[in-house]
């Protein structure tokens, strides 16, 4: 993995990060460096402030106070070279389009005012299709697809978006174990290809086989860095407190944050 | 009558200008409802078209004028304060939506009727017609009402056209298309704009009263054709423009009634039939669905017991009596429809006085569904 010639600046720079709902602080002066070519996890309990973070991060909340930096520049330079899976239950899925339809989305922002998505751009959104194995649902109805395959979908919507940064908000929230699995290869390939890669992530005991790199967060920043260095039971502990069984003990109950989430397909 | 008013259209200027009118209302309003629909404004919409009473008379009042553009305009004004007090109540205060919706709605229409009431017990004459703009009435539309309306609606069309994709991934997924760095709140503005254009643009003719189900109702029915928003768009369109002409021209040929209720008499039987007859979204269809599944199902169960009980018997030519079967369901099922159907799939048959055995390739068919059944139970 060669990193860019900027390797001083970080891919995201988060400084002294705070927002808040309603007087209520939801991130409390957050700083966070994430480096080129990583796949990061951001962990912590509910109410952490994890999806907060890939918002602010994305401009979608105004923060009370600091900055977020992609690309050693404010997000709206930079917003070209992000990419984004939203939560897969924020749309309406009853929406009348089909999976091609929706990919072509993530061309919007390339294609300006006006302009439609032509030829070059369906080829694009059929082979993003084809990374994500859903080739064959390009002309499906929305409505029709199971959680699994309206989460790939998302994720063919962001490759198409060919960024440098992604940053995805739960891309393994209900689907099933296959699916999960073809969605790590292809996050895997996009570090690989030196792109950088935040996920909001809830299954602790994965951790360690996914990412590279992690951050727990519960408010405040508990800690970030390489898996190996910061993922341990004391930070553990200091986000999510005394709620979580651990890893270290190789014991047989799994370290899970939450219940297991439901599988829906 | 019928014939006499067809050939009408193209001879009486009344009768055309009745049937333009309609239908280019009936259109944009229809196609135009189809995003207000989707974005969940469909209370919205009522809510704006009760509101813009004031505003129809005020603008009358202030310039003495009915011309049919300044009226719009005074419509537009109120219909976008109206929209401007919603938004306002419900972010300063705990109201919530629904409830800051009947709160515009009931205090700007109440203001408009006062407003109409004393309007008319004015000496002027030219105020006779504006209770009209209650129920509305088709019979009084003239060219200059034709006209604005193609002007209004045309634009908003055009609008529509230029701002496709933009409002498809707005509407479809806003904080995405937050991330791209799209004005979506600018988008939501002129979302809002175009929706108080499709309920002003068809005031006059159907009436405050009745003029969101104009935006409502074609949408609802066009979305139970198709999947595409293009399509759902136009056939909102053709929908609404359908149901406006024939309710137009029934009411002033024929049963000389207000416009709005008959144009929404129209737009009843396409929602209707919509609701019942589409393919996959129809309700028919659902049922037809639903009846041919809960047979097979049916069936699977008297095959699998069948097989079990052939099973028991040493592959025996040996038929079980319909009593057996019965016991082994537990009134789940009605085992002899069940029976009645496998016969005819040829995949049981009768030995006797209701007493009924496996086919030979009704023996394969419950061998393969217990593998298969095996199988599906494995994954999970």
């Amino acid at each position: 993995m060669t990193a860019p010639a900027s390797a001083q600046t970080p891919a995201i720079a988060v400084r002294d990060l705070t927002v808040a709902y309603d007087d209520r602080p939801v991130l409390w002066d957050v700083d966070l460096d994430v480096p080129h070519s990583v796949l990061m996890a951001i962990v912590g309990p509910n109410g952490a402030g994890k999806t907060t973070m890939i918002k602010a991060m994305l401009n979608l909340v105004r923060p009370a106070a600091g900055q977020v930096e992609i690309l050693g520049q404010s997000y709206q330079k930079s917003r070209h070279q992000v990419g984004y899976v939203p939560q897969r239950g924020s749309v309406d899925w009853d929406f009348p389009t089909n999976v091609l339809d929706v990919v072509l989305m993530g061309r919007y922002g390339a294609l300006g005012w006006i302009r439609r998505p032509g030829e070059a751009d369906r080829k694009l959104a059929l082979q993003a299709l084809e990374k994500v194995s859903m080739a064959d649902f390009a002309e499906r109805q929305i409505s029709q697809l199971s959680g699994g395959q309206q989460q790939r979908v998302f994720l063919a919507r962001a490759l198409v978006q060919d960024a440098q940064v992604y940053l995805m908000d739960e891309p393994f929230q209900g689907v099933d174990a296959t699916t999960e699995r073809a969605i790590i290869t292809i996050l895997k390939d996009l570090r690989s290809a030196g792109k950088t890669v935040v996920c909001v992530h809830h299954d602790l005991q994965t951790v360690p086989d996914y990412f590279d790199w992690v951050a727990l967060l519960n408010v405040r920043k508990i800690a970030s860095g390489p898996v190996a260095e910061v993922f341990n039971d004391t930070n553990l502990r200091l986000a999510y407190g005394g709620r979580v069984a651990f890893l270290s003990r190789d014991s047989a109950a799994p370290a899970t944050a939450q219940p297991t989430p439901d599988y829906e397909d | 009558m019928f014939p006499e008013f067809l050939t009408d259209i193209y001879t009486d200027y009344t009768i055309r200008n009745i049937t333009l009118g309609a239908m280019t209302l009936g259109f944009v309003s229809g196609s135009l409802g189809t995003f207000a629909v989707l974005r969940r404004q469909s209370l919205l919409g009522d809510t704006i078209s009760h509101a813009v009473l004031p505003g129809i008379i005020l603008a009358f009042m202030l310039t003495g004028s009915r011309d049919p553009l300044i009226l719009i305009i005074g419509a537009a004004i109120v219909g976008w304060i109206a929209t401007l007090s919603i938004m306002a109540i419900v972010n300063t205060t705990r109201i919530k939506p629904d409830a800051s919706l009947a709160l515009v709605l009931s205090v700007f229409f109440g203001f408009g009727m006062m407003l109409m009431t004393f309007v008319q017990r004015q000496p002027e004459a030219a105020s006779a017609g504006l209770s009209r703009f209650l129920f509305g009435q088709a019979a009084a539309i003239i060219w200059d009402d034709v006209r604005t309306m193609l002007i209004v609606g045309g634009s908003a069309m055009v609008i529509l056209l230029i701002f496709w994709k933009e409002f498809k991934l707005v509407v479809f997924d806003r904080a995405f298309a937050l991330s791209m760095g799209m004005p979506v709140r600018r988008f939501d503005v002129l979302l809002t704009t175009l929706l108080v254009i499709a309920i002003v643009i068809g005031l006059q003719t159907v009436g405050v009263v009745l003029m969101s189900a104009m935006v409502v109702a074609p949408a609802a029915a066009a979305r139970q054709w198709t999947d595409r928003l293009g399509f759902v768009t136009l056939l909102a369109g053709g929908f609404g423009a359908l149901s406006g002409v024939s309710g137009a021209l029934i009411s002033v040929y024929m049963t000389r009634m207000p416009t709005g209720p008959t144009i929404v008499l129209c737009l009843t039987v396409v929602v209707v039939f919509s609701l019942l007859m589409a393919p996959n979204r129809g309700l028919l269809w659902s049922w037809v669905r639903q009846h041919r599944q809960s047979r097979e199902i049916r069936s699977r169960v008297v095959l699998g017991d069948l097989y079990w009980l052939s099973a028991q018997h040493e592959g025996a030519e040996h038929g079980h009596s319909i009593g057996t079967l019965e016991a082994m369901s537990a009134g789940r099922v009605a085992v002899d429809h069940g029976l009645e159907d496998l016969e005819r799939a040829g995949l049981a048959q009768r030995t006797g006085d209701d007493n009924w055995m496996l086919t030979e390739s009704g023996r394969h068919q419950a061998q393969k569904d217990l593998q298969s059944g095996e199988r599906e139970s494995a994954d999970v």
